[in-house]
């Protein structure tokens, strides 16, 4: 009998992954990684629950044909059969164009934190890091650990939505130990940002603001995390409704397509705890069994914090107009804001200007766009990332 | 066992961890490929979004590095 299959090895796929296990039936976990953990668990000795299957190197396309996921690995095309699927694609962070973010040196803040884990050396060298949210400290901290000198934290939110997110932690007692233990060893500036990042072959400088005096801060990287941005894309080329840019699920996960399900941030950013959960949850629905009732007590919870931490990632709108006429917006084809402001939606953008046309399909600018002027992509179509000519051969169509 | 592994890019030889990704190997190396105008770019996202870390590795075109673990006696070239 075909299997369960769940698509991302991060906290909400390995939580269904097990889950499924618990009942004594196949499932296979792939993840386009060389290893399991996610985006969090980078690096980190990550177990998979026993009898799972797993590959990874392995990323998903697509669907086949009726039952039948195309993935592509480094070498091959690999089609995998399924009686139902898990989505548990994760999350990508958020980038806003500055002027100087195309510089090399300029990283995500995840970003930089998962290229150090994967051997990127940070000894000695000054970092700025800045942005919104939790992750920043986290990341901060990390990179301090490996040696790095942490020029500044720069928190755009104020100091009052940072202690009204605090405050509505203390229904997350661990949550609150954390913050306070990461505030107390890298203590944040609030309401405060970088404007533009300074060099030429790569980055010797940033300008920042907290909106009255500017200052410049010498540094070797910039890691700069706008918060996080659902990975959707997979799920919608599966066919399943979204709403407000997150997929929509019923109470057991299972999305719009009938025994396709769908957990963790993909539903809606909010953390580790919520996509363990949540993964769990549709681990059990996707078995046909029923989870037990403490499941959606604690993923209230979860979704309690995940509504704090949207509310203190909100950006500021200083933040969507420090992109000059020439700045460029979109990497992959170097397309200038003054170019896409001619432009009146997506679509007209990406015919005029190529913007969102490149290898990365919109993922970095899109959410920039959104941020900008409020465009959202019109649709996703097969394949979701460049594939090579002979895996598309066995595209057929959709769910 | 060495958990040292040497690899090509653009024809010069780098040594690093076995568990490094190939775009720490080119950063360490000294660059990655220009953009469609030729400004320098380098890794953004690290985790496989931006495809700003592609480059060539063993003959495959558009290789997204960074989620990528080096091997012993790989050749890239970063002008992809």
């Amino acid at each position: 009998m075909p299997e369960i299959v769940v698509i991302g090895a991060g906290p909400a796929g390995l939580s269904a992954a097990a889950a499924v296990r618990s009942h004594g039936q196949r499932v296979v976990l792939l993840d386009e990684n060389p290893a399991a953990g996610g985006q969090i668990w980078r690096g980190e000795r990550t177990a998979v629950a026993q009898g799972v299957e797993t590959m990874f190197g392995t990323r998903a396309l697509g669907i086949a044909s009726a039952g039948m996921l195309l993935c592509e690995t480094s070498e091959s095309a690999v089609v995998l059969p399924f009686r139902k699927l898990v989505v548990a694609t994760g999350a990508r962070e958020r980038f806003l164009p500055f002027p100087g973010w195309t510089l090399p040196g300029v990283f995500g803040a995840g970003g930089l934190q998962a290229m150090v884990k994967s051997g990127f050396p940070v000894d000695g060298k000054r970092v700025v890091v800045a942005g919104t949210g939790p992750l920043l400290l986290e990341v901060a901290e990390y990179l301090r650990s490996r040696g790095a000198r942490i020029a500044i934290v720069a928190e755009q939110a104020r100091w009052t939505s940072l202690i009204r997110f605090g405050l509505a932690l203390r229904h997350a007692p661990s949550k609150m130990a954390q913050a306070a233990r990461l505030a107390f060893s890298t203590l944040p500036r609030a309401g405060c940002w970088v404007t533009e990042v300074h060099g030429t072959e790569h980055v010797e400088a940033a300008t920042l603001t907290d909106g009255r005096r500017t200052w410049r801060e010498a540094c070797d990287y910039v890691a700069c995390g706008f918060h996080l941005v659902p990975n959707t894309e997979i799920a919608a080329v599966l066919g399943c409704h979204l709403e407000g840019g997150v997929v929509w699920t019923d109470d057991l996960h299972e999305t719009s397509i009938s025994g396709i399900y769908c957990a963790g941030e993909p539903c809606g950013i909010g953390g580790v705890d919520k996509s363990l959960i949540e993964g769990e949850i549709a681990g059990h629905a996707a078995a046909g069994r029923l989870p037990v009732a403490r499941l959606f007590a604690k993923r209230a919870r979860a979704r309690r914090f995940a509504a704090a931490l949207d509310a203190v990632t909100r950006l500021r709108p200083e933040l969507a107009r420090l992109a000059r006429e020439d700045t460029i917006v979109c990497r992959c084809e170097d397309v200038p804001l003054s170019r896409i402001r001619e432009c009146s939606d997506w679509r007209s953008a990406k015919l005029l200007t190529r913007c969102g046309m490149g290898p990365c399909q919109g993922r970095v600018c899109g959410s920039a766009l959104e941020s900008l002027f409020g465009w959202r992509p019109e649709s996703v179509r097969p394949p979701v990332q460049p594939a090579r000519a002979g895996t598309l051969a066995g595209l057929t169509g959709s769910a | 066992m060495t958990d040292r592994v040497a690899l090509h890019i653009d024809g010069k030889t780098v040594k690093v961890s076995c568990r490094a990704s190939v775009a720490s190997a080119i950063w360490i190396a000294g660059g990655f490929r220009r953009s469609v105008s030729g400004q320098p770019r380098g890794p953004l996202c690290g985790m496989g979004t931006c495809f700003e870390c592609r480059a060539t590795v063993d003959g495959g075109k558009h290789v997204r590095t960074c989620v990528l673990t080096c091997r012993e006696g790989m050749d890239v070239r970063t002008d992809a």
